[in-house]
């Protein structure tokens, strides 16, 4: 999707190293790509029309006009216009009462029994005490879900054989807190259309009377032009306090959390990705945004990693790939910590776009069964092997080989695909974000291009890049040319 | 947009209410047999939330003396359109067809509006499709979808669906991986009698399904119908895990299953495409069940899915009880989605 957003707006933008300058009018052509993006995100449609109008009129200053790369300009502002309205990171509950009641409310099959189980679980894992209200008398078996998450948690479930009124079933549940140990309530409601104003009336009733602390919507994210809607209607029923989306594992752009929060205005919390009760992650604007556009989540990938990778270990392989020494040990190291089950597969999937269609390619046990391999192959050899590969003779690669039980030419590959990916890893180093997110992005291309064939070997300095003084002049150049365009405009 | 239409019109109650209701009553066939009729009103009702946004809001800008077609008016055109989760493109589609039929010209509220309803129509047609049964044992129906779309429940109207035509229904409850879920479908079985065969928590879906079919076979059933776990259609193994339950059903049946119905969320966006494709790919769906049309959602996506794949959609679903089932007329929905006042 992003490939075809931003060859979208490259197409439009192409005159611009033909003839010229680039005008307003292949701006605009340019600017439908990423409306028509929008919209094929699922974002509502008057949300996209204020949006536009915003990513319009900043697209269109002279500093855009007047850019290298207008296209990636233009992609920038649309992120970063994305990130302000999605707002900040804002995960914290504040569970500062002695007993934090939390209410889930949300359209039916949106995802609000999984999302209480896998909330109470992350709730427990920093360190609260959670305990379950199943106030689901609606839907056949919401109640022995409830109880079954629980078991699988080991957490408290409260609730009430035959009783018909969720009302009495959340006061009764947020009374028996104490009982149980528990200091966060989390209270699982019932499925209900916006509009169905008996059930509405029912929610707003379990808010008066049970006056939980906090109120969350949950929102499927494969929802269309419909979250206004039901948003809007929750938010002016029960003042909501945030959002979680759910179902993001899949390939839904969640466009319908911009409108969501456009609407309602209230944070987003979490974001649920997988069906699993671990799968539930704090939101974070960049990675949704990038989303929304097709752009993939790169934040949340080095978020990942470093969740399975040692930090001292981080810390070491840093320095030697500043050295520029990246061995074949270091290149163990890092695919060891990625052999964990699911893991490739969930990376690959924030990756978005061409990377995360490859997620569908790959079985799971193959990709990490492959790692254990590589693992191995890189055991067999001595030291002098792994610090520098290219001692290893053709008699030197069988025995290897015998060593990890492959074939000779597995030994083969390895090397070739750790020498492509050396200068990249050492390219890495040291470097910001903004460059560490260009060679991610090389990465990318190359894969696209080359599907089949590994990472290929990325370039290194040719020496006849600009110096930094060429850039200055370049830079002045610009500064000048953007003056004599607002003197002329004057 | 229809809560506030709702809450308007409950101030002025004869706000063009009785009108539009009654001709279609006349005109859609099946409302002259008795026992369908109750099914088109919940039907109509069901619609009517969607067709009074469509019709206001076309209203408001064909004014009765006519309009000149502009950008602003196309421009207008396009958001309703886009409002109905059609698409950008389908949408983009309808307005461009205008455009070139009437720019500049001013035209009437009827005139475009029929112009929309055909486009829709052409679209949406579909061959009548009463479910597929088979020539002779039970007709078996495997029915998929993504996690929360509504299977269980529309297995259960599914049920009362067969029950009201005297057939023997057979369930099998092959969602072992969701917590309850085999539950839930027990209490459904409960209350409209029908058997059930159920496996352990997180055992072979597979072997459900085997012993649901081989139940039916015994029992000389008319119909089994096998509820999976839900699945995102990005899901590989899970994708896979449905060929092998196919593999199943065909060892004992040949011709097995005979029906793969997909349960699509009304409310869903345009991901609604990405679903049909998945699964009309890993599981050949055969036809889609259009679940949750109750609500102020539109269910447009299945626009897109009708101009993209081959895919029938059978059965709408609306509301929380077994009854609120209807079979899909392509006619009666558009007629039903937007509906001209015959003034």
């Amino acid at each position: 999707m992003f490939d075809r957003l931003s060859e979208g707006l490259q197409g439009a933008i192409k005159s611009l190293s033909g003839k010229g300058r680039l005008t307003e009018a292949n701006m605009r052509e340019g600017l439908k790509q990423v409306e028509q993006s929008l919209l094929e995100a699922d974002v509502s449609y008057d949300v996209v029309q204020s949006f536009m109008a915003n990513v319009t009129e900043q697209a269109l200053g002279e500093k855009v006009l007047l850019s290298l790369d207008p296209s990636e300009q233009v992609i920038g502002i649309v992120r970063d216009e994305l990130v302000e309205i999605l707002g900040k990171e804002d995960s914290a509950l504040s569970l500062d009462h002695d007993v934090n009641v939390i209410m889930l409310c949300g359209l039916q099959g949106s995802g609000k029994t999984t999302t209480t189980g896998k909330l109470a679980r992350l709730i427990r894992e920093s360190g609260g005490k959670p305990m379950l209200v199943a106030a689901d008398l609606q839907r056949a078996a919401a109640v022995q879900q409830l109880h079954v998450l629980g078991e699988q948690l080991g957490i408290p479930v409260y609730s009430e054989a035959d009783s018909t009124d969720p009302v009495k079933v959340c006061q009764n549940g947020v009374k028996k807190a104490k009982e149980n140990d528990a200091n966060v309530v989390i209270l699982d409601t019932a499925g209900r259309l916006a509009i169905d104003e008996e059930l509405m009336a029912q929610l707003v009733n379990i808010d008066r009377k049970v006056q939980p602390h906090q109120v969350f919507l949950v929102v499927d994210g494969m929802t269309g032009q419909d979250a206004v809607n039901s948003a809007k209607a929750f938010n002016e029923a029960l003042e909501l306090d945030g959002v979680i989306m759910t179902k993001l594992d899949g390939d839904a752009r969640g466009g319908a959390l911009l409108s969501v929060k456009s609407v309602t205005g209230v944070p987003i919390k979490f974001i649920g990705t997988g069906e699993h009760l671990d799968s539930l992650e704090p939101f974070r604007p960049e990675g949704m945004a990038g989303r929304i556009l097709g752009l993939g989540d790169i934040l949340g990938l080095v978020d990942v990693a470093r969740q399975v990778v040692d930090e001292k270990q981080q810390a070491e392989l840093e320095e030697k790939l500043q050295k520029g020494k990246f061995t074949l040990d270091d290149f163990k190291n890092q695919l060891a910590s990625m052999a964990q089950p699911g893991l490739v597969k969930r990376m690959l999937g924030m990756l978005g776009g061409p990377m995360a269609q490859m997620n569908q390619m790959l079985e799971d046990e193959e990709t990490e069964g492959g790692i254990r391999r590589t693992v191995g192959i890189i055991n067999s050899m001595t030291l002098e092997e792994r610090r520098d590969p290219t001692v290893i003779s053709g008699s030197r690669r069988n025995r290897i080989a015998q060593g990890a039980g492959v074939q000779g030419n597995e030994v083969t590959q390895l090397i070739k695909q750790y020498e492509q990916m050396k200068p990249m890893m050492e390219g890495m180093a040291g470097k910001g974000m903004r460059e560490r997110l260009k060679a991610v992005r090389d990465l990318h291309d190359s894969a696209m291009t080359n599907p089949l064939g590994g990472v290929q070997r990325t370039k290194k300095s040719t020496g006849t890049r600009l110096s930094s003084k060429d850039k200055r002049n370049n830079r002045k150049e610009r500064e000048k040319l953007l003056k004599q365009t607002r003197r002329r405009r004057r | 947009m229809a809560l506030f239409r709702r809450s308007k019109k409950q101030t002025t109650p004869n706000d063009g209410e009785a009108t539009p209701t009654e001709p279609t009553q006349q005109r859609t066939p099946d409302d002259s047999t008795a026992d369908s009729g109750s099914l088109w009103t919940r039907v109509r009702q069901g619609l009517k939330k969607t067709r009074d946004v469509l019709r206001t809001d076309i209203r408001d800008i064909f004014k009765s003396e006519g309009q000149l077609v502009d950008e602003e008016f196309l421009n207008r055109l396009f958001a309703i359109l886009v409002k109905t989760d059609m698409g950008a493109r389908p949408a983009a589609e309808i307005r461009d067809n205008i455009e070139s039929k009437f720019s500049g010209r001013v035209i009437e509220f009827e005139e475009a509006l029929a112009e929309i309803r055909n486009h829709l129509k052409d679209i949406l047609a579909q061959p009548p499709q009463p479910v597929r049964f088979a020539d002779s044992g039970p007709t078996v129906i495997l029915v998929v979808g993504v996690n929360g779309s509504g299977k269980t429940t529309s297995i259960a109207k599914l049920t009362n669906y067969f029950q009201s035509q005297g057939k023997k229904v057979v369930l099998g409850a092959a969602d072992t991986f969701r917590a309850a879920a085999v539950e839930q479908l027990i209490i459904w079985s409960e209350r409209l009698g029908a058997e059930i065969v159920t496996g352990e928590a997180n055992s072979d879906p597979a072997s459900v399904a085997h012993r649901t079919v081989a139940t039916a076979l015994e029992q000389n059933a008319d119909i089994c119908i096998v509820d999976t776990a839900g699945r995102l259609q990005t899901q590989t193994n899970l994708m896979k895990q449905l060929e092998k339950i196919f593999r199943v059903m065909s060892k004992q049946i040949p011709d097995a299953p005979h029906e793969v119905f997909l349960v699509l969320d009304a409310t869903a966006g345009q991901n609604g495409v990405s679903q049909a494709k998945g699964f009309s790919e890993a599981a050949n769906c055969t036809g889609i069940i259009l679940s949750k049309l109750d609500g102020t959602a539109k269910g447009g996506v299945i626009i897109p899915i009708r101009q993209e794949f081959e895919i029938p959609v059978l059965f709408v679903g609306q509301g929380e009880q077994a009854e609120d089932l209807a079979q899909f007329d392509a006619d009666a929905f558009v007629s039903g989605l937007i509906e001209e006042e015959v003034s």
